[in-house]
């Protein structure tokens, strides 16, 4: 009824959606000096603003629908067929609603230690970028905004950072536009390639580029290699993630928990979007150099992770291995895989996001990060222990919380299309609950020293900031099915479309059963469930 | 020699349309009556006189190319040639005359303070100012090698002037002694270009040289014509400041005043495209003759993105790192010219509307940055800069992202379009050369966002910034940034403009 009601209305939802946080910047930046204290507040409207119109999205969407809708369009530069052209569909939908989720919560979260004003309004461009990203389907605007991030994170690490936030901010920058570069010429590339074939117009709409066959494979393998060399360095792929460790430490919390939460699923997504979508013949071509790399993710970041001395570049390491699994399920190829690894995106934000936050927490009360300078917090600070437990389990993907649905979706995708990869990815599991159960267990027990035995317990604001993260790990690991049934028609189709377009490719599935690993999910979690209400009772009393 | 002896012996007055020339008598008439004026006037009148008759000069002859392009965009003129088909009248002369003309008025509205504050203000410096671009404007029209020439020496003697201007500062001296003897070899293989020119065409004229040159045959002889090509490229080079041709750049950028390196990146680099432009991609445009000259250009653009860059970002003074900035810009601009299309020229002419505003902006940040003295130019002393002047810190920001190719201003839709062009001849290497060196040349430019945004001991005791901001430089630089951005967003209204000045090489008609 309200969809009806704003088609008719034509209110554009989406440029709104992606220009409020501008417009808010431009505010904040335009307030004198002198009322600097106003930029908090501006900030926090303009984000709430955005958030309800990002729900408003959610719950006008079209759940059985697979293809694009809220369709804007409006010519940008006509003589090259480039215009804003921004659509939604169930891959881009949790992604655009965990980014207005995420941002005012980070700033309610973390007031800055100078400067207000400028911290402020670059958070706000940031936060226009990556939603500009998510709702883009024109490959110009896509790639303007792939890249105007850039430009708000490097101020956040060069300006509100820690120690050799220089050198991170830099190395961050460069890094990522040495991937863009490429994709630029393979960008304009396929654009051309498309244009020269008889009766095609100069055109960037992705829709018009996937459905045309004008590009050879040979040529098309070429390009999606400079597509995918960008997107590679931004999820990070290993070797390529070199930057992320610097990036996430050296990052003001709001920043690593954006970086994080948001700015490394413009990676993931972009493999969805333009990698798998444009080029079916070439990731089925290349999905078994995607899935190696993968599980060397895995597993290489869980072992660095492992070995860490600072917290917080622990929490930066897991980021590899997680990420590390979201590509194993998309270059699976497969409704699991991909659903997983959505899934999977979500997740990481939120329990990833809710771990940096926690660690800022940490280093705003002991100023260090070190592990070995921390010891027997728990004792001092229990709700902060059993918020870091519950986040923690998440993260290592315990059966009940959300962890534990994504993971399980792509271990199951990979495993019917590629078994060994999956054997080998499983191990990731495991060195996860290593390293993050001996971080928490060397930082909330053990002996507690006179400098920890001063920590406070997180207040009232703080605990008040957590539960949302609490709420959505437990609701999406208990029951993720309003998620994954937003998610499933776009899968199918993108799935179906690479099917059509790579010649003797069938989705490997589990014996014809189709979508059949979420029914498995969901009898595991209803077992695990109980277990779990129970841990938490327990763990509540350990706490008393 | 008897040729011309017997044409002039039938001299006729050649038919002349004033309408055609309106820009380039304002440029050039002002600066002349003005001079005569002021050394009557000069003790009487307020001392920013003539900063303002430059300003209203620039805005002039903007009006008037506008109506000029207005006359020759509609279907019934579609341009033309005069004097004797020696000077066009078309989109592309009347663009890059209001891009030279914008460079004087956002050169001249900066200047006079600038000058008060160095102790150096004089009527000339804006007479040499004026002169020098009526020079750039008869090279934007020229529709013959000698026209060429002509307006290339009017242009650099005033400049070799300009450069020397600041009478006492030893690296002002030595800048202008270094462009100029540099700059008289350049001209010098110019001239012997077009005689080579000559001698293998029997024409100067552009018309009639296109016109040879689409008769030629594959086994005609071309030695001569080739020759010709490679020192007007030679003397084109050294304008527009392109590797191997570019050795003065850093010295004369970083000694002379700041104003004067302003115009030369943008006016001077301006005027020369246009010849280039002209020469190369209209007049020997023809296919055959294109496969021999693009590879020439092919290098160059190579060897300026990446020397410029590379050189770049290991220098610790800001002005030279914008010297050896502009090498690159105009490697990214013969790009464009390589592509050896239409879509190539457009984007190279789009590259060099938003160089020229990127340009003025920064060196006018790099005017007031510095206190009296003008050499507080190190990357130390830019320590800092924001928390003393943020506004000026942020505007300098925009204009070096600009430069590097981020998204939303001009400066990412120059490159793009190079870039695009090129990709659509298929030069799929260049291409990625290209995007590569704007990477490093990335890295150049935060350097110097990162030393202005540094805080410290270091960054306390740095001087720039130091003085307050007069309102020209201020009003210069906020232009300059809003083009920037606004076009940057909104772009389809320069693109447009831009792909509406269609170059034409046409002899002598009966217009006007």
């Amino acid at each position: 009824m309200s969809a009806v009601l704003a088609a008719n209305v034509g209110f554009p939802l989406l440029p709104v959606l992606v220009l409020l946080p501008a417009f808010g910047a431009l505010a904040v930046a335009l307030i004198p000096s002198t009322r600097a204290d106003l930029a908090r507040t501006i900030a926090l409207i303009t984000t709430i603003m955005t958030a309800a119109l990002g729900i408003y999205l959610l719950w006008n969407f079209e759940t059985a629908d697979g293809t694009f809708q809220n369709l804007s369009e409006q010519s940008w530069i006509s003589s090259l067929g480039i215009s804003w052209l921004a659509g939604v569909d169930g891959i881009s939908l949790w992604l655009i609603v965990l980014t207005v989720l995420l941002f005012p919560i980070t700033i309610f979260a973390v007031i800055p230690e100078h400067s207000p004003k400028p911290y402020y309004a670059w958070l706000l461009i940031l936060q226009t970028g990556c939603l500009g990203v998510f709702v883009a389907l024109d490959l110009f605007m896509f790639f303007v905004f792939f890249e105007i991030v850039l430009v708000p994170m490097y101020f956040l690490i060069a300006n509100w950072g820690h120690g050799n936030r220089h050198y991170a901010a830099m190395k961050f920058f460069i890094y990522t536009m040495l991937g863009s570069a490429l994709m630029l010429v393979g960008m304009l590339s396929l654009v051309w390639l498309h244009a020269k074939a008889p009766g095609n117009e100069l055109t960037f709409d992705i829709r018009e580029l996937a459905a045309s066959d004008a590009v050879g494979t040979n040529a098309a393998r070429w390009i999606f290699l400079s597509f995918a060399v960008a997107f590679a360095v931004k999820v990070p792929i290993f070797p390529l993630h070199t930057w992320l460790p610097d990036a996430h430490t050296e990052a003001p919390t709001a920043g690593s928990v954006i970086l994080a939460g948001v700015m490394l699923k413009l990676g993931t997504y972009g493999f969805l979007r333009f990698g798998l979508y444009l080029f079916p013949e070439a990731s089925h071509y290349f999905a078994p150099v995607f899935l190696t790399l993968g599980v060397i993710g895995i597993i290489y970041g869980a072992i660095v992770a492992t070995m860490q001395k600072d917290l917080k570049r622990l929490v930066a390491y897991s980021s590899v291995a997680h990420l590390g699994f979201i590509v194993l399920g998309t270059f699976s190829l497969n409704s699991e895989g991909i659903t997983g690894g959505i899934l999977q995106m979500v997740n990481h934000g939120v329990s990833t996001g809710a771990l940096f936050l926690l660690v800022g927490w940490i280093y705003e009360r002991r100023h260090t990060r070190e592990i070995a300078k921390l010891g027997g917090l728990q004792k001092v600070a229990p709700i902060m222990a059993a918020m870091f437990t519950v986040v923690m389990l998440s993260s290592i993907g315990l059966p009940g919380l959300n962890g534990f649905v994504g993971e399980y979706l792509i271990l199951v995708g990979a495993f019917v299309a590629h078994r060994w990869w999956a054997v080998a990815a499983a191990v990731g599991v495991i060195l996860a609950s290593l390293y993050l159960l001996w971080a928490y267990q060397r930082v909330f027990h053990g002996p507690i020293d006179e400098e920890n035995a001063e920590t406070k317990d997180l207040n009232i604001r703080e605990i008040a900031i957590m539960v949302p993260f609490i709420a959505a790990i437990v609701f999406m690991g208990v029951y993720p099915k309003p998620v994954i049934d937003r998610m499933e028609p776009a899968v199918d189709a993108l799935v179906l479309h690479i099917q059509d377009n790579v010649e003797g490719f069938d989705e490997p599935v589990n014996e014809g059963r189709k979508g059949g690993g979420w029914a498995e999910v969901q009898a595991i979690n209803e077992a695990a469930h109980a277990d779990d209400e129970h841990a938490d009772d327990e763990h509540a009393e350990d706490d008393e | 020699m008897i040729l011309l002896l017997q044409d002039s012996g039938s001299f006729a007055f050649p038919n002349v349309d004033w309408g055609g020339l309106s820009p380039l008598l304002v440029m050039a008439g002002v600066p002349l009556v003005f001079l005569t004026v002021w050394s009557l006037t000069s003790h009487i009148a307020p001392r920013r006189t003539p900063s303002v008759v430059a300003v209203l000069a620039g805005i002039g002859t903007i009006v008037a190319a506008a109506i000029q392009w207005g006359r020759v965009s509609g279907d019934d003129v579609p341009g033309f040639s005069t004097v004797a088909s020696a000077y066009s009248v078309d989109g592309f002369s009347m663009l890059l005359t209001m891009l030279i003309a914008a460079a004087v008025t956002l050169t001249a509205l900066f200047a006079h303070d600038y000058l008060e504050r160095e102790d150096i203000n004089s009527a000339e410096f804006f007479v040499l100012l004026m002169l020098s671009a009526s020079g750039g404007i008869v090279m934007a029209g020229a529709n013959d090698l000698i026209v060429l020439f002509l307006g290339l020496e009017v242009l650099s003697i005033a400049v070799y002037i300009l450069a020397a201007s600041h009478m006492r500062r030893a690296e002002s001296q030595e800048a202008g002694i270094k462009y100029f003897i540099l700059g008289a070899f350049a001209s010098a293989f110019l001239l012997y270009g077009i005689a080579l020119m000559y001698g293998a065409t029997g024409s100067t004229n552009l018309v009639h040289i296109s016109e040879w040159s689409a008769k030629l045959s594959q086994d005609g002889d071309t030695g001569l014509l080739y020759g010709g090509m490679a020192l007007l490229l030679v003397g084109l080079g050294f304008k527009v400041a392109a590797v191997p041709f570019h050795s003065w750049t850093p010295d004369v950028y970083h000694g002379a005043p700041s104003p004067t390196v302003s115009f030369m990146a943008s006016a001077v680099k301006v005027a020369g495209f246009a010849g280039l432009l002209r020469v190369f991609n209209l007049t020997l445009g023809a296919d055959a003759l294109a496969d021999d000259w693009a590879p020439m250009i092919f290098v160059l653009a190579v060897l300026s993105m990446i020397y410029g860059t590379v050189v770049g970002v290991v220098q610790d003074n800001v002005k030279r790192m914008l010297a050896y900035s502009s090498i690159s810009h105009a490697g990214f601009i013969l790009v464009g010219a390589e592509a050896a299309s239409d879509d190539g020229m457009t984007a190279a002419l789009y590259y060099l509307a938003a160089y020229t505003f990127i340009a003025i902006g920064s060196f006018a940040v790099i005017s007031v940055a510095s206190p009296k003295g003008d050499d507080a130019h190190s990357l130390a002393d830019y320590k800092g800069l924001a928390s003393r002047k943020p506004a000026l810190a942020l505007a300098f920001t925009i204009l070096l992202l600009a430069q590097a190719g981020v998204p939303f201003t001009t400066g990412f839709l120059g490159k793009f379009f190079v870039i695009g062009a090129s990709i659509q001849s298929e030069n799929y290497l260049l291409a990625i050369v290209a995007m590569l060196a704007a990477v490093v040349g990335a890295f150049l430019y935060l350097r110097i966002v990162l030393a202005m945004y540094s805080t410290g001991d270091e960054a306390d005791a740095a001087v720039t910034g130091t003085e307050p901001i007069p309102w020209t430089a201020a009003l210069t630089i906020g232009i300059t940034v809003a083009f920037t951005v606004f076009f940057g967003v909104f772009a389809d209204l320069l693109v447009d403009l831009v792909g509406d000045a269609v170059p034409q090489l046409v002899r002598e008609t009966a217009a006007g």
